[in-house]
């Protein structure tokens, strides 16, 4: 398996090569993906809510949960692009020129000064190596021709095994009932890159809002090159801490499909800082899969058993 | 400064944050760390109400260090020009200027005038008592030639009006600015250098403010001052320069154009005054201008009354002019508002608006709505306006009951902007078309179809009136096509309306400099004229971005007046007509075709050489000189100083807010003397402590939207999409406060004023910081105002604990700095209480 | 579909066929999933417009089909906007379909304590006779000075920032005509 999985690394196109993509031969399109520069980003939310308008998600209930402006929490099955707030005591970039003095007159009155708020828009990550992919036992999680990783609703049966499968807590079962008109299912639901409008030629509802262009959309190896150019052009301005979030193709996944520019370490954001894929020991995985076979064969039986009494 | 763009116009910043990453800096000077101060190079925090303690820091660190832009100030501003002898500066009168009137709370500004020049009696009763809103829009003051008599271009004489700039500044020292706003004298400095460097010749800067300015009793003169500035700077009429108001909803620039409001009409034409003229001859010759555009005031008033009146207009009956209602005081939102709890007003309508919950006060306006014998609500949504008689704090506290209340309520669904056809005027003065998609369901319909039904039926009911009060309405014209099953009358007619026509030709007006003032055009609106040129729907144009000539993008909808997109833009030249530099050409005069040109349409007649003088005798655009650019302005100058249009000074002056957390560090005069308190039961004021930070209210309190939501949320928390993006009232509090008042985070809070008190969940944040005002310790509570007790989430209004305290010149009121009271925990019921 | 084409479609025969051995890719691709594409490709019409919210007037996209929108987006053509949307721009088809939305006319009786139902032009001929008796109870021809008036202060209008530029406009001709002095809009707030 180690060296089919080398052998995918040959892209179609160039570039590195997403489990699945290459099986599209000619019909596979260019890998396309997201550059989310979290230094440009307002945390105005209009990605939440074209996400929303776009694909039908329902609300993800109105509670007040207090950490700053992020009342969404996370990624889940009813929300696909979640805004987190950071808030910190610490300024922004490292200045070049003289600073202002440190502290107004009167001490502490705070945030004038080394004080900032982070904010950044949190999507799928649509891994090179995506353990969902591997684990889903209904070929519900499929790899498409744009390299992206979508959840086939009609085929979703809401097993839930990507669920842990996943290294970022993306996949997530419509469960909990909230006040909209779309019932809860038990199946899984995510982020699908806008599949549907991919196909049209359409970029991506979230990236097609975003008012500062935090979120692009294009190419994965345009995209990776754009970033490039914007750490370098940050890191000369001070922006000291920032850095690419998931663009290095050799990492625990293969590179994300969905990466980012992030100005602190990860954790603060709520990311893992050195995903690995679930599936990275297929043995392991196999196992599961026997497991889960007998599990079904097992509760198809018991239904069975149930239906004729 | 006073605006939180990043959150509340996000699509707008987009601009802001590719100037940044091109290398401008963006100073965010703000009470609160919002979103906008996240993204801005540098934050100053400053005490809410403390602005033109700021501002006027900056104009006495132009003028002390020679920062000015001399050339431009010396020939586009009145700099040079001297006023009376007979003027005092607060200076001298400790806090006052001359002619205030203690008995009526107003200034006579006869001694503010230009030296040599006699002040225009009825200019003059004009701009008192009565609001002087117009003025704003038009010229305001008044000059019978284009030259003011005396004037000193060194600008050495010690009345000129730069000399007295320095002296009614000289006090606002760095570390003035810093011991009354709160912030540091160093980054006060490292921004007005930084501003200085951003300006002149080869740059230019650009303020940007919003209602954290306007909601002030000092709101106008806010603005003032950063006219000052940027005129010191020589950053009007240029490129990358000026003052840009952020307006808050997509069309309340064409509601004030347009307006609906008491003072005017179309145009900034101001409304008669029952007292004061008998005639239309009398209006104009109160009201004009001899110089500058607003010369020309009787043609647009005739060509108004023509497209009112149409042929029932003629010279024979002045036009109609006798028909139109007068006004003879202040009869404001916020005056109506109490005559409607006084009982003098029977009905009301109201037209996707929301006072309930969105206007100051909020239970002074629901026992206004509680007093009328009807009430019509036109709103997409049961709103609370349209609710208050069953479901309102007061009836949720059992102080009042539904059986109690008299009002007759019709709540009659609107359309939306996918189903109805439109202009909108968004805040550059754009006018952009909206074209309907769909046709509205049920019962829900366009405005334009209930006021064109609704004249129509009253109509029907009148027509045969013998009685003298109907002629007028008689008269007016009323014929509007209509289309499909609504019998949905056409926005394009009266946008055509609205634009005008030669009565002789029947031809469309290409722009206003064609009206006339002889009864043969009809015009709806003076400056939208040009907006259906040669029959053709200028503000539905759309030619995509990128095949724009220039980035002024001028073939995208329609911008008053002319289609210009930078007012006053002849001033992006210097006075030879030659751009100031060539990176910032914009506006130019070429000599060889003996026209001005550029990026824009130039705000200057396009003919008329920079070097034209006038004759002794000319009128109206006539008497502008060749170089200078402010047409609309008697002088053709920016004025630095305001003989007249500004009731409450001449030139800006710190004052407290009217509910202020102390005395005011400059003057024994504490707040605004000209400023318009409401004394009524429901309205009554906290009591100002003497020393910061004590008394019954001793926190500052200062309200504001969220990018998740609209206003008072009509338009959001009925959207659950938005709603659960921000699902709950919360209070925003400095650590150190909620110290102070035992608040926890996620927890909840009481908040008062005499007003009310309403609960809201805590947040504790450092993006909230106390100030420091003489040596005391005052805390800042941040109230976002979108929430009341309908739709999808609700929470206590903020509007129930400000109070009506408004600027003269506007009569907005001051929600942007009042005082209250905090404490931890719940409110019996979830309701409020409160004074009313 | 035959029942061998839908066979051949099965995903596990598509999966031993092809290359797409893991079946994560091509084979596991659903009928539904090919055949799913974006639901603006194919309107009606689209509709260009401007948002509702603030004043900075982003240009919009609305997309039309069998009578009901079914997308509103940014128009890229737009100078200001650019094709971008704030959340609240980017709503707009929720507000437009939200279930909070009012159909139907409504109205309460005085002292009440119940919505009633109205047909639409009942209430405006009802309302039509408030302003007139309201206007005639409470006509000002002169002022307490002896000076023209030609005015009602009984009947009072607010509204207008979030309307169109033609309705304000016959909202300010009708009331100016009608004597109403009282008419007022957010911009004084």
């Amino acid at each position: 398996m180690t060296t089919e999985r080398a052998d995918a690394l040959a892209a179609p196109h160039g570039g590195n090569c997403a489990d699945g993509w290459r099986t599209y031969g000619d019909d596979a399109q260019e890998r396309v993906g997201f550059f989310t520069d979290t230094s440009i980003c307002i945390g105005c939310k209009a990605c939440e809510v074209a996400c929303k308008e776009w694909n039908d998600v329902p609300d993800d209930g109105f509670a007040f949960t207090g950490q700053s402006y992020d009342n969404t929490g996370a990624l889940g099955a009813n929300t696909w692009r979640h805004v987190a707030f950071i808030e910190q005591d610490r300024p922004v970039r490292v200045p070049d020129a003289t600073p202002p003095a440190p502290h107004p007159p009167g001490g502490d009155t705070g945030a004038a000064d080394g004080f900032r708020w982070l904010m950044s828009s949190d999507v799928c990550k649509h891994c090179t190596h995506a353990a969902c992919l591997d684990v889903c036992p209904t070929g519900s999680l499929f790899r498409t021709e744009y390299g992206t990783v979508v959840v086939q609703e009609d085929i979703c049966n809401g097993c839930g095994y990507c669920v842990p499968a996943c290294p970022f807590g993306v996949l997530d079962r419509r469960e909990r009932p909230n006040a909209s008109v779309v019932k809860p299912d038990g199946r899984v639901h995510k982020c699908t890159l806008c599949y549907d409008r991919l196909k049209v030629g359409e970029e991506p509802a979230c990236a097609r809002a975003c008012p500062t262009d935090s979120i692009q959309f294009g190419e994965l190896d345009e995209l990776r090159r754009r970033a490039d150019r914007r750490l370098e052009k940050l890191r000369a301005e001070g922006w000291a801490d920032a850095h690419l979030y998931g663009r290095d193709p050799h990492d625990g996944v293969g590179g994300f499909g969905a990466f980012f520019l992030l100005l602190d370490r990860p954790e603060v954001y709520g990311l893992p800082p050195d995903p690995v894929v679930a599936t990275r020991h297929l043995g392991e995985m196999w196992r599961w899969a026997a497991a889960a076979a007998g599990a079904v064969v097992a509760l198809v039986a018991a239904v069975f058993a149930g239906g004729r009494r | 400064m006073g605006s939180n763009m990043a959150e509340n116009h996000p699509v707008g910043f987009q601009w802001v944050m590719e100037a940044r990453e091109r290398g401008a800096r963006i100073f965010h000077v703000d009470p609160r760390f919002t979103r906008t101060s996240a993204m801005a190079t540098d934050h100053i925090r400053i005490r809410p109400g403390s602005d033109i303690a700021y501002l006027g820091g900056l104009i006495n660190f132009i003028l002390e260090h020679g920062r000015e832009f001399r050339e431009y100030v010396t020939a586009y501003t009145n700099a040079p020009v001297l006023i009376g002898e007979d003027f005092r500066d607060t200076e001298d009168l400790d806090g006052l200027f001359s002619g205030y009137d203690a008995e009526s709370g107003t200034y006579d500004p006869s001694s503010w005038q230009y030296a040599g020049m006699e002040m225009h009696g009825a200019a003059g009763q004009r701009e008192s008592g009565v609001s002087a809103a117009h003025a704003a829009g038009g010229g305001g003051g008044r000059l019978e030639s284009g030259e003011p008599p005396e004037e000193d271009p060194t600008l050495e004489h010690p009345r000129c009006v730069f000399q007295l700039l320095r002296k009614h500044y000289r006090r606002y020292t760095p570390q003035f600015v810093a011991e009354t706003c709160g912030c540091s004298a160093d980054q006060f400095l490292d921004h007005a250098n930084a501003l200085c460097d951003a300006s002149g010749r080869e740059r230019t800067g650009a303020f940007v403010y919003s209602v954290g300015w306007t909601q002030h009793t000092v709101g106008v003169q806010y603005i003032r001052a950063a006219a000052i500035v940027q005129l010191l700077l020589g950053n009007m009429g240029r490129p990358g320069g000026g003052i840009l108001a952020l307006r808050g909803h997509a069309s309340i620039q064409g509601s004030t154009d347009i307006p609906t409001l008491y003072n005017l009409l179309p145009g900034y034409l101001p409304m008669p005054h029952a007292e004061r003229y008998g005639d239309l001859d009398g209006y104009v010759a109160a009201n004009e201008q001899p110089t500058g555009w607003w010369g020309n005031m009787r043609a647009y008033m005739v060509s108004l009354l023509r497209a009112y009146y149409g042929q029932r207009a003629t010279a024979d009956n002045d036009w109609g002019f006798g028909w139109l209602p007068r006004i003879d005081k202040d009869d404001s939102a916020y005056r109506t508002t109490m005559a409607m709890i006084d009982g003098t007003v029977k009905g009301f309508i109201v037209a996707g608006e929301n006072p309930a919950v969105g206007n100051a006060n909020g239970r002074a306006h629901r026992k206004a709505l509680a007093s009328l014998d009807w009430l019509v609500v036109r709103d997409l949504f049961e709103i609370e306006t349209a609710a208050f008689w069953y479901d309102s704090p007061e009836v949720a506290a059992g102080e009042i009951r539904p059986e109690d209340i008299g009002t007759e309520v019709f709540l009659m669904p609107a359309a939306d902007h996918t189903e109805k056809d439109g202009s909108f005027t968004n805040t550059q003065r754009l006018l952009q078309w909206h074209h309907a998609a769909v046709q509205p369901k049920g019962d829900c319909r366009s405005e334009l179809w209930f006021y064109y039904h609704l004249g129509r039926l009253v109509k029907e009911r009148l027509e045969d009136s013998p009685l003298q009060r109907d002629e007028g309405f008689r008269a007016l014209t009323w014929d509007y096509p209509t289309h499909g099953a609504h019998e949905e009358p056409s926005a394009e007619a009266v946008l055509a309306e609205i634009n005008g026509w030669d009565l002789t030709t029947g031809e469309p007006l290409g722009g206003f400099p064609q009206l006339k003032d002889d009864g043969t055009t009809a015009c709806g609106c003076w400056i939208y004229c040009g907006v259906h040129a040669e029959g053709v729907n200028q503000a539905a144009r759309r030619k995509p971005r990128w095949e724009q000539e220039h980035y002024t993008a001028l073939e995208w909808g329609w911008a008053w007046p002319a289609n210009r997109r930078i007012l006053y833009n002849r001033a992006s030249a210097d006075r030879d007509g030659r751009p100031w530099s060539d990176r910032k050409r914009y506006v130019w005069w070429d000599a060889d075709e003996g026209r001005w040109t550029g990026y824009d349409v130039p705000d200057f007649e396009v003919s008329k050489p920079p070097d034209y003088r006038p004759s002794e005798d000319a009128r109206a655009q006539d008497a502008i000189a060749g170089d200078h650019p402010f047409v609309m302005q008697g002088d053709g100058r920016g004025w630095l100083f305001v003989p007249q249009g500004v009731v409450d000074g001449p030139m800006p002056t710190h004052y407290e807010p009217a509910e202020s957390p102390g005395p005011n560090p400059l003057y024994r005069q504490r707040a605004n003397p000209a400023r318009q308190d409401i004394e009524h039961r429901t309205n009554p004021e906290n009591p100002v402590p003497d020393v910061p930070g004590e008394g019954p209210y001793p926190h500052i309190a200062t309200t504001y939207r969220l990018t998740e939501h609209h206003t008072a949320g009509g338009m959001s928390r009925t959207v659950a999409v938005l709603s659960e993006l921000q699902p709950e009232m919360f209070c925003e509090v400095s650590p150190a406060l909620a110290e102070l008042e035992g608040l926890e985070h996620g927890g909840w809070a009481v908040v008062s004023t005499s007003r009310a008190e309403i609960e809201t969940r805590v947040m504790v944040t450092h993006r909230m910081a106390p100030t420091e005002i003489g040596g005391r310790t005052v805390h800042v509570i941040g109230l976002p105002y979108h929430w009341g007790s309908r739709g999808l989430v609700t929470g206590g209004s903020a509007n129930d604990l400000t109070g009506i305290a408004m600027d003269p010149n506007v009569h907005i009121q001051e929600s942007k700095a009042l005082t209250c009271a905090i404490r931890p925990g719940r409110l019996a019921g979830g309701g409020g209480r409160g004074a009313a | 579909m035959s029942v061998r084409r839908s066979v051949a479609r099965w995903p596990v025969l598509r999966q031993l066929r092809g290359m797409d051995r893991q079946g994560v890719g091509a084979a596991a691709q659903s009928d539904r999933s090919r055949a799913w594409r974006a639901r603006t490709e194919d309107p009606d019409r689209t509709v260009a417009s401007i948002c509702p919210y603030c004043a900075v007037g982003c240009g919009q996209l609305v997309h039309v089909k069998d009578g009901e929108v079914t997308h509103i987006e940014g128009d890229p053509a737009s100078p200001i906007s650019r094709g971008r949307l704030c959340p609240k721009g980017q709503a707009s088809r929720s507000l437009s379909q939200s279930p909070l939305r009012q159909y139907r006319v409504r109205y309460r009786r005085p002292y009440a304590t119940v919505w009633e139902d109205l047909p639409l032009e009942q209430a405006m001929e009802m309302i039509a006779d408030r302003i007139v008796a309201a206007r005639a109870d409470t006509w000002e021809e002169v002022t307490a000075s002896g000076a023209p008036a030609r005015r009602t202060m009984g009947i009072a209008q607010l509204g207008g920032a979030t309307l169109d530029n033609e309705e304000n406009y016959l909202m300010r001709k009708l009331t100016a005509g009608l004597g109403i002095i009282q008419v007022e809009n957010q911009a004084r707030i």
